[in-house]
C-alpha cells in the first residue's frame, strides 16, 4: 500500500465527487498503478493495417514498456516485450519494418516473430543443457477486434469482449469504415508521438465537455468553430450555450471504466459530408455524403460518428483518431496518436483527411496545443504540498442518477446529460477498484450496463 | 555554390541577399511581427514538416513521413498559416498567452540551386522557446526553402522543415519554424 494515509477509495470519493491530487503526482501511487492497472488491463497496441503482411512489425508500448507487434508466417499477430531474455537488452531498435527474426545487438540471441528463441550463435556448446523453449520473449495475450489489436499481460483477465462490456457495440462501430463496412479502416502512415508534462490519467476520461468553450475559445473567437473544426452552434447566451452541441449528445459510462460521448443520430441531422469543415472540399464532401448515407442505412441509431469510447485505462478517441496515453513517470506522459481513414478511399480523400487532422490534432494542432497548456499547467500548480491537500472537484450533476442502460434509446450504457462529471466519476471509481483489487475475481463486473 | 577562385561578385551578392532575407525573417518571428512574416510567403506557399522514424539503415526511404500521404507535424498552406496567426492574435490562445520568448538562430546557409526566378537554399535552425518560468524547448534541425524572386526581394514558396527528433520531446509546437 502507498505511503500516504488514505485508502484508494478515499483518494477517489465517489459520494463526494472528489479526487485527491495525490493520484496525479505521487510516486508510490504511480508505482502501484503500473502493477495493478497496467499489468492487468487490456491495452491498445495498434491496428492490423500497421502489420499487413507476415514478417511486418511495428513498435508499440504497454504502459512504460516497449513491445513489438509482429505478424508471423501463419498470419497471427503477436505482442512481444522488447527486452532480450539473456541480459535484458533492447531487442528491436526500429519503429517499424519487416523482419523474419530479431537478433539482439549484445550477444546475438535471435528470436522469430512468434517470440521463440531460435538461434544462439557462437556458444561452443555452452548452452547444451539450456531449455531454449523457456527463454522466448515475454508474449502477451492478444486479441484483435475489428482490426484493432489489444494485449494484456494478465492470464486471468476476462476476454477482451467481456472487458469491454456494453461498450463493445460503440467500439465496433467506431472502427468500421465510414460506410459502416467491416475491415474498412486503416491507420495513416506516421504515428504522432510526443511528451507532455502531466500524469497519464489527466487526458483519459471522456467527455470533459465543459472545457471546450473556454480552453478552445480562440477557435470560436477567430473562426466560429469548435475543437474539431466544425462550426459551433451560436445559442442565445453565446459562450457556453454555443458549445451545448446537439441536445441528443450524452455522456455515457460503463461500470468497466469505459467512458464516452454519444450523439444519437436523427433523420433531420445534416449529412456528415455537409459539415462545415468540408465546405471548400467538394471531393471529400461528396465522398463522405455518399458513405454516410450507406452507414445510416446499415447502422441506424449507431450511425453516429462520435461514439468513440475511451477504453479503460489509457485509450481514447477524438473523432476518428485514437490517442493512447502512455505513462512516463507520475508527471510525464507520452501520447501516441493513430489517424484513421477508409482503406478504399481515393488517395485524394485520404490526403484531404490527413491535411484536416494536421490542422486540429497533435502537438501542432490548433486545438490540442491549448489542451496541452492546461494539462501541463494544472500539473505544475498541483504538485506542491499545500495544493496536494485540496481535492479536485468532479461534482457536476453529482446526485442526478444516470439513465440506466438499456436507455430509452435502446442503446447500452449509463447516460447522463452532456454537461456532467459522471463519466469522470466512473473512470476514477474503476481506477480505485483496480488499485485495491487483489485479482480479477474481485475486479469482474457483475452487472454490466449492456 | 562551391567556393572556388572563380566565384563571381554576382554569387556573393546573391548569397548575401538570401542570408539577409532569412535573418530578417527570423527577426520578424522573434519580434512577434507575425502579419509581416506572413507577407513573406507566396500565395501558393507550402510549409511542410514531416515526422521522422527510427528505421534500419536499409529502409532509410521510410525515415521521413511521405508528403501529403502520411501524417506530418505541419502541412500548411498560406491560408492555414494566416489562420494560425489569427488564432494567436485572439489573446485567448492559451498555448501562446502570455507569449513565449522565442529565438530563431539560422545558420549554415547554403544555396543548393539558383535559377532565374527561384533559389533553393538549405540552412540549419536552432529554435529556443522559453515559456512562463521553467519551461524550455529546444528544436534543432534543417530547412530547405524555395525562395521566389518578388521585385527587389524574395518570397518563400516552399519550406521543408526537418526536425531532429522522432518522438517530439516538448508538449506542443506554438512557434513557427
Ligand atoms: S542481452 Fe541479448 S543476447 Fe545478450
Ligand atoms: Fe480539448
Amino acid at each position: 500500500m502507498v505511503a500516504i494515509d488514505r485508502t484508494m477509495q478515499k483518494l477517489v470519493d465517489r459520494n463526494e465527487g472528489t479526487v485527491s491530487r495525490e493520484i496525479f503526482c505521487n510516486q508510490d501511487v504511480y508505482d502501484q498503478e503500473m502493477q495493478r492497472v497496467f499489468l492487468r488491463s487490456w491495452l491498445f497496441v495498434g491496428h492490423e493495417s500497421q502489420v499487413p503482411k507476415p514478417g511486418d512489425f511495428v513498435l508499440s508500448r504497454m504502459g512504460e514498456e516497449a513491445v513489438i507487434v509482429t505478424r508471423d508466417k501463419q498470419n497471427r499477430v503477436h505482442v512481444l516485450l522488447n527486452s532480450c531474455r539473456h541480459r535484458g537488452n533492447k531487442l528491436c531498435l526500429h519503429d517499424r519494418g519487416k523482419s523474419k527474426s530479431f537478433t539482439c545487438s549484445f550477444h546475438g540471441w535471435s528470436y522469430d516473430s512468434t517470440g521463440a528463441l531460435v538461434a544462439l550463435p557462437y556458444h561452443d556448446g555452452g548452452y547444451s543443457e539450456m531449455a531454449k523453449e523457456k527463454w522466448g520473449l515475454a508474449s502477451a495475450r492478444v486479441e484483435t477486434f475489428e482490426g484493432s489489436i489489444w494485449a494484456t499481460w494478465d492470464k486471468t483477465a476476462p476476454s477482451f469482449v467481456d472487458y469491454l462490456g456494453g461498450s463493445e457495440l460503440y467500439l465496433r462501430t467506431q472502427l468500421l469504415g465510414t460506410d459502416g463496412s467491416e475491415d474498412g479502416a486503416e491507420v495513416l502512415g506516421g504515428l504522432v508521438k510526443w511528451r507532455l508534462g502531466c500524469n497519464w490519467k489527466v487526458p483519459c476520461p471522456d467527455v470533459d465537455r465543459s472545457h471546450g468553450w473556454m480552453t478552445h475559445k480562440s477557435l470560436s473567437d477567430a473562426f466560429g468553430v469548435g475543437p474539431t473544426g466544425f462550426p459551433v452552434r451560436r445559442g442565445e447566451g453565446g459562450g457556453q450555450r454555443a458549445y451545448a452541441g446537439s441536445p441528443r449528445t450524452y455522456c455515457v459510462a460503463f461500470p468497466e471504466g469505459h467512458t464516452m460521448g454519444v450523439t444519437i443520430p436523427s433523420d433531420d441531422d445534416p449529412n456528415w459530408g455537409d459539415a462545415g469543415v468540408w465546405a471548400d472540399k467538394p471531393v471529400i464532401r461528396e465522398y463522405l455524403r455518399e458513405k454516410y448515407e450507406i452507414r445510416k442505412r446499415r447502422l441506424g441509431t449507431m450511425a453516429s460518428l462520435s461514439v468513440g469510447p475511451a477504453i479503460f485505462p489509457n485509450e481514447g478517441w477524438l473523432g476518428r483518431v485514437i490517442r493512447i496515453m502512455h505513462p512516463q513517470g507520475p508527471l510525464s506522459t507520452e501520447i501516441w496518436t493513430y489517424f484513421f481513414v477508409d482503406r478504399d478511399a481515393p488517395q485524394e480523400v485520404k490526403d484531404a483527411l490527413s491535411f484536416y487532422y494536421e490542422r486540429w490534432y497533435g502537438p501542432g494542432g490548433m486545438t490540442q496545443q491549448d489542451d496541452m497548456e492546461n494539462w501541463y499547467n494544472l500539473t505544475i500548480a498541483s504538485k506542491g504540498p499545500m495544493a496536494r491537500t485540496l481535492d479536485l472537484n468532479y461534482q457536476m450533476r453529482l446526485s442526478e442518477p444516470p439513465i440506466h442502460g438499456p436507455s430509452r434509446f435502446g442503446l447500452p450504457g449509463l447516460f447522463t446529460p452532456l454537461y456532467s462529471d459522471e463519466n469522470h466519476r466512473r473512470f476514477y471509481q474503476r481506477w480505485a477498484e483496480f488499485m485495491e483489487a487483489k485479482d480479477w475475481d474481485e475486479l469482474s463486473v457483475r452487472e454490466s450496463a449492456k | 555554390m562551391v567556393l572556388t577562385e572563380t566565384i563571381t561578385d554576382q554569387e556573393i551578392r546573391l548569397h548575401f541577399e538570401i542570408e539577409q532575407f532569412l535573418y530578417r525573417e527570423a527577426d520578424l518571428l522573434d519580434d512577434r511581427k507575425y502579419e509581416a512574416w506572413l507577407g513573406l510567403f507566396t500565395e501558393d506557399a507550402r510549409y511542410w514538416m514531416p515526422m521522422r522514424r527510427n528505421v534500419s539503415s536499409e529502409e532509410l526511404e521510410h525515415e521521413f513521413t511521405a508528403e501529403r500521404h502520411e501524417m506530418a507535424w505541419f502541412d500548411e498552406t498560406k491560408g492555414t498559416l494566416v489562420d494560425r496567426v489569427k488564432q494567436i492574435r485572439t489573446g485567448v490562445h492559451w498555448a501562446e498567452e502570455p507569449f513565449s520568448r522565442i529565438s530563431h538562430v539560422v545558420s549554415n546557409v547554403r544555396i543548393l540551386e539558383a535559377g532565374a526566378e527561384e533559389v533553393r537554399v538549405r540552412c540549419r535552425f536552432i529554435v529556443y522557446r522559453n515559456r512562463m518560468v521553467e519551461e524550455q524547448s529546444l528544436f534543432v534541425g534543417s530547412r530547405i526553402d524555395t525562395l521566389r524572386r518578388a521585385g527587389r526581394s524574395w518570397q518563400i514558396a516552399r519550406r521543408e522543415i526537418y526536425l531532429d527528433q522522432s518522438v517530439m520531446l516538448s508538449k506542443n509546437f506554438t512557434n513557427f519554424f
